[in-house]
C-alpha cells in the first residue's frame, strides 16, 4: 500500500543523496518525494510517498532514523490530512475542442495557464483521485507532457507536525 | 586544528599515508606528539585502525591524502561499517574552488563513504572543524559505533581560526536510546522463567558493550546455554560448560540443533545475518525470541521478534538480572551434551600424516592457553579458528565477519599490537588472503611490531575451494594459488623471522620458537590442501541440516 511519511531534516548539504540514497540502496519504492523549507531555514520538510508493505515501512522508517540529518518522521497515511499535489498538463488543443477542454478545466477546477495553436497547458492542484480523473479525460485529446510536483501533506486542524516532543495527536510512527 | 582536536580525545595513534592534498595534516604533526604509524597501503591504515579499535574499544583514526588515497580506504571503511567499528577517518581534498572541476586528485569521498559510513562531513568552514571533530568521535563511540569520515579541503587546512573545542555535542537528530523498556525487560524475564529450553545468541553487540560479565551472570543463574556468533566468540569463555560455540553455516552441529530444538531464543547484540539463519522461516521455528539490540533497526529486520528491548546491551542485561530467578534445566542439558556426543569428530591428526589445519589451530590454542589476541583472515582458516580456538577474553578477536574481507586479518593485527602492547597477537592467515596485504611486513619490521602470523597454507583460495568441490562437482575454477611465494623468504626479504612446518611434531617447536622471537614472525604451515570446514550449512537451508563431514 501506499504510505505518507512527513520528514523533518536538517537544510545540509547532501541530505537529500542521503535519503535517496538509502531508498534506492535498500531497495524501497519512493512513489513521490517533495522538498523545501521549513519557516525555520535551517529545517526543510520532505513528503515522501512510499509504496510498501507494512514490515518494509516499519525498516523505511528505522532506516531514515538513523541517518544523523533527519531530525523526525511522522506517519501522516492514517492521520487526518490534507494531501495535494501540483500537475501541470500540456495537451493537444485547436479551435475547435478547446471550448470543451475549457469545460472540462472549470468543472475541475483546474487553470489554463497557457494557450497555443496546437495546445494548452492546464495547472491541477488536488489529491490523487482527482488528478487521475482529468488525466484521463484529457488523455482523449492527447497529453503531450505532463510534470508533477509529487504529493505534499500537513495534518489537518491544528495539530502538528513538529521537531521535538510530540505534539497532540501528531503521533510519532516509533 | 585536527591535531589538537585528537590530542582532546586522547588519541594515542594514528594509521595513514601522506600526499599532496595533507601536506599542511602532516606538517603539524610532525611537531606533535602523537604516534603516526606509516603503512604501505591506505587499506592497511583502515585495517590497523580497526584491529586496533576491536581490541581496545578506543576509536581508530586514520589519516590519508585526497583522490587515491581517500578511494584506497573504501573497502576497510565498508568492513568496519558492516562489524560496527568505531574509526574516525580524515581525508585530505582539493582546496574548496576546485571541488567539483575534475581537479588533479580530486574524487567524491563523501558521496563514495555515504552508505559505507555512519555519518560522513565535508568541511567547507574552518569555523565548523572543531564541532565536527568532536561529533565525529561522538557519533563513532556512541550508540551503534561505526566509521565516519571528515573530508578536509586543502584551504580549510591552511586556515587560521581560534581551536575552543566544544565540550558538549548537540546533534538533535541522534538520539540513541541506552535504557531498555521496563515492561520488555519484564517481559523476557517472565520468558527466562518460564522456558525449559532456553539458548542465549550472543553476538558483537556484547563485545562492544563490554557486557560479558553480565552476560556470564545470566548464563550461570539460569543455566542457559550460549552459542555466539563470529563477533560475539570473545564475549563468552569457550572453555565454559554452557558454552555451545559459534552458530550457523560452520557452526557446531550442536548449537545449531540446539537452537532448532529451543523454546526460548535470547538474541542478545546479534543481528539474525543470513550466515546464522540459513533458511530464515526454519530458524528456531520453536522458540519464543528475545531480542536485545541498541539499534532499534535490527530488531524485526530479518526475523519476527515476541519481545523486543532497545537499548545498550550491559544496562539491559543490569536491568535484567536484577528480577531474574535462578534455574535449572538438567533435561536440556542432558539432551545438549547428548548432542555433543553424538557429532563427528572434527579432524584426526596423524603424527606422521599430511598437517591439518585445524591442528595447527588448536596447537596455537593450546600453546597461547587461549590467551592471545588472535585476528583472522577471511576463509576456511577463519572459520577454523572460530571452530577451534577457545577464546577466554573479551576483545580477544579481530575477524571481518559482515563483509568477509580477506586482507584484513593481517594489518589489523599490527593494530591490535599496537593497541595491546603487551600481549601476544597472533593472526591466523590463508595463503591467499595474506597476499592482499603482505606488503604491510615493512610496516612490522620497520615499528618493529612482533606479531607472529600463523599462514595455513593450503596452496589454494580453499573455502572457495570447497563450494566448487561441494556445488560445482570438482570443477575447480581459479582458486589453486600453486605454489604460491616461499613465505620463509618473503618474510626475510622483509627483514622479519620465517618459519615453516610441514609435520604435526614440527608445529609447537614452531610456535614456541615465534613466541620466543622479539620481533614480527611469519610462519608457514604446510597443511593438507584440500580439507574442508564442516559442519557446513548449504546456503538457503535449515541450520539444522547440516553436512556434518563424517557422512559417506
Ligand atoms: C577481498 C575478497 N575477495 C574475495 C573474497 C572471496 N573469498 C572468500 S574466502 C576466499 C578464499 C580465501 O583463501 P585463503 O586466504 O587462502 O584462505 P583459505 O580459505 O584457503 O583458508 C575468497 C577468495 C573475499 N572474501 N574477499
Ligand atoms: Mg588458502
Amino acid at each position: 500500500m501506499k504510505y505518507v511519511l512527513a520528514v523533518l531534516v536538517e537544510n545540509k548539504p547532501g541530505v537529500l543523496v542521503r535519503v535517496a540514497g538509502l531508498f534506492a540502496r535498500r531497495g524501497f519504492n519512493i512513489e513521490s518525494l517533495a522538498v523545501g523549507k521549513t519557516v525555520d531555514p535551517a529545517i526543510s520538510r520532505m513528503t515522501i510517498e512510499v509504496e510498501a508493505d507494512e514490515k518494509t515501512l516499519e525498516q523505511v522508517v528505522k532506516q531514515l532514523n538513523k541517518l544523523i540529518n533527519i531530525l523526525r518522521i511522522s506517519n501522516l497515511t492514517h492521520e487526518p490530512s490534507v494531501n495535494r499535489e501540483l500537475v501541470m498538463i500540456k495537451v493537444k488543443a485547436n479551435a475547435t475542442n478547446r471550448a470543451e477542454i475549457q469545460q472540462i478545466v472549470e468543472t475541475f477546477r483546474a487553470k489554463i495557464v497557457d494557450v497555443s495553436l496546437h495546445s494548452v497547458i492546464i495547472e491541477i492542484t488536488g489529491n490523487e483521485e482527482k488528478l487521475e480523473a482529468i488525466l484521463l479525460l484529457l488523455s482523449h485529446y492527447g497529453i503531450l507532457e505532463t510534470v508533477r510536483t509529487g504529493k505534499i501533506a500537513l495534518l489537518r486542524g491544528s495539530k502538528v507536525t513538529k521537531n521535538g516532543e510530540v505534539k497532540e495527536n501528531g503521533k510519532d510512527v516509533l | 586544528m585536527v591535531i589538537e582536536a585528537l590530542k582532546k580525545e586522547n588519541v594515542d595513534v594514528i594509521f595513514g599515508y601522506p600526499g599532496g592534498a595533507v601536506l599542511n595534516l602532516y606538517d603539524r604533526l610532525y611537531d606533535a606528539d602523537i604516534r603516526h604509524v606509516l603503512t604501505r597501503h591506505e587499506q592497511a591504515a583502515v585495517h590497523a585502525a580497526d584491529g586496533y579499535a576491536r581490541v581496545t574499544g578506543r576509536p581508530g583514526v586514520v589519516f590519508a591524502t585526497s583522490g587515491p588515497g581517500a578511494t584506497n580506504l573504501v573497502t576497510g571503511i565498508a568492513t568496519a561499517y558492516m562489524d560496527s567499528v568505531p574509526l574516525v577517518l580524515i581525508t585530505g581534498q582539493v582546496s574548496s574552488p576546485l571541488i567539483g572541476t575534475d581537479a588533479f586528485q580530486e574524487a567524491d569521498i563523501f558521496g563514495i563513504t555515504l552508505p559505507i559510513t555512519k555519518h560522513n562531513y565535508l568541511v567547507t568552514e574552518i569555523a565548523d572543524l572543531p564541532r565536527i571533530m568532536k561529533e565525529a568521535f561522538y557519533l563513532a563511540t556512541s550508540g551503534r559505533c561505526g566509521p565516519v569520515l571528515i573530508d578536509l579541503p586543502k584551504d580549510i587546512q591552511q586556515a587560521e581560526g581560534e581551536f575552543r573545542y566544544p565540550k558538549t555535542v548537540q546533534i538533535p537528530g541522534y538520539n540513541p536510546t541506552y535504557d531498555g523498556h521496563l515492561g520488555q525487560i519484564n517481559r523476557a524475564i517472565k520468558a527466562l522463567a518460564r522456558a525449559k529450553k532456553p539458548v542465549l545468541y550472543v553476538g558483537g553487540g556484547v563485545v562492544s558493550s563490554g557486557a560479558d560479565q553480565l552476560l556470564l551472570e545470566l548464563a550461570e543463574r539460569t543455566e542457559a546455554p550460549v552459542t555466539t556468533t563470529l563477533m560475539g566468540l570473545s564475549a563468552f569463555p569457550g572453555c565454559h560448560p554452557l558454552a555451545l560455540g559459534m552458530l550457523g553455516m560452520h557452526g557446531t552441529y550442536w548449537a545449531n540443533i540446539a537452537v532448532n530444538e529451543a523454546d526460548l531464543l535470547v538474541a542478545i547484540g546479534a543481528r539474525f545475518d543470513d550466515r546464522v539463519t540459513g533458511k530464515l522461516n526454519r530458524f528456531a521455528q520453536g522458540a519464543k525470541i528475545v531480542h536485545i539490540d541498541i539499534d532499534p533497526a535490527e530488531i524485526g529486520k530479518n526475523v519476527r521478534v515476541d519481545v523486543p528491548i532497545v537499548g545498550d546491551v550491559k544496562r539491559v542485561l543490569t536491568e535484567l538480572l536484577k528480577k531474574t530467578e535462578a534455574k535449572q534445566h538438567p533435561d536440556w542439558l542432558a539432551r545438549i551434551e547428548e548432542l555433543k556426543n553424538c557429532a563427528p569428530r572434527g579432524y584426526c591428526q596423524e603424527p606422521d600424516g599430511e598437517l591439518l589445519p585445524q591442528f595447527v589451530i588448536e596447537s596455537i590454542y593450546r600453546e597461547t592457553k587461549g590467551e592471545a589476541v588472535i585476528t583472522t583472515e577471511v576463509g576456511q582458516h577463519q572459520m577454523w579458528t572460530a571452530q577451534y580456538y577457545k577464546f577466554k577474553n573479551l576483545r580477544s578477536l579481530a575477524s571481518s565477519g559482515g563483509l568477509g574481507t580477506m586482507g584484513y586479518g593481517f594489518p589489523a593485527s599490527l593494530g591490535a599490537q599496537l593497541g595491546r602492547p603487551e600481549e601476544t597477537v597472533f593472526c591466523i592467515a590463508g595463503d591467499g588472503s595474506f597476499q592482499m596485504n603482505s606488503q604491510e611486513l615493512a610496516t612490522a619490521v620497520n615499528y618493529n611490531i612482533p606479531v607472529k602470523v600463523a599462514i595455513i597454507n593450503n596452496q589454494y583460495l580453499g573455502m572457495v575451494r570447497q563450494w566448487q568441490q561441494i556445488f560445482f562437482q570438482r570443477r575447480y575454477s581459479s582458486v589453486a594459488l600453486g605454489k604460491g611465494p616461499d613465505f620463509v623468504k618473503l618474510a626475510e626479504a622483509y627483514g622479519a623471522v620465517g618459519l615453516r612446518a610441514e609435520k604435526a611434531a614440527e608445529v609447537a617447536v614452531v610456535l614456541r620458537q615465534a613466541m620466543a622471537t622479539p620481533g614480527p614472525v611469519v610462519m608457514d604451515f604446510r597443511v593438507r590442501a584440500e580439507e574442508n570446514v564442516f559442519p557446513m550449512v548449504p546456503p538457503n537451508c535449515p541450520t539444522c541440516e547440516m553436512i556434518r563431514g563424517d557422512e559417506e
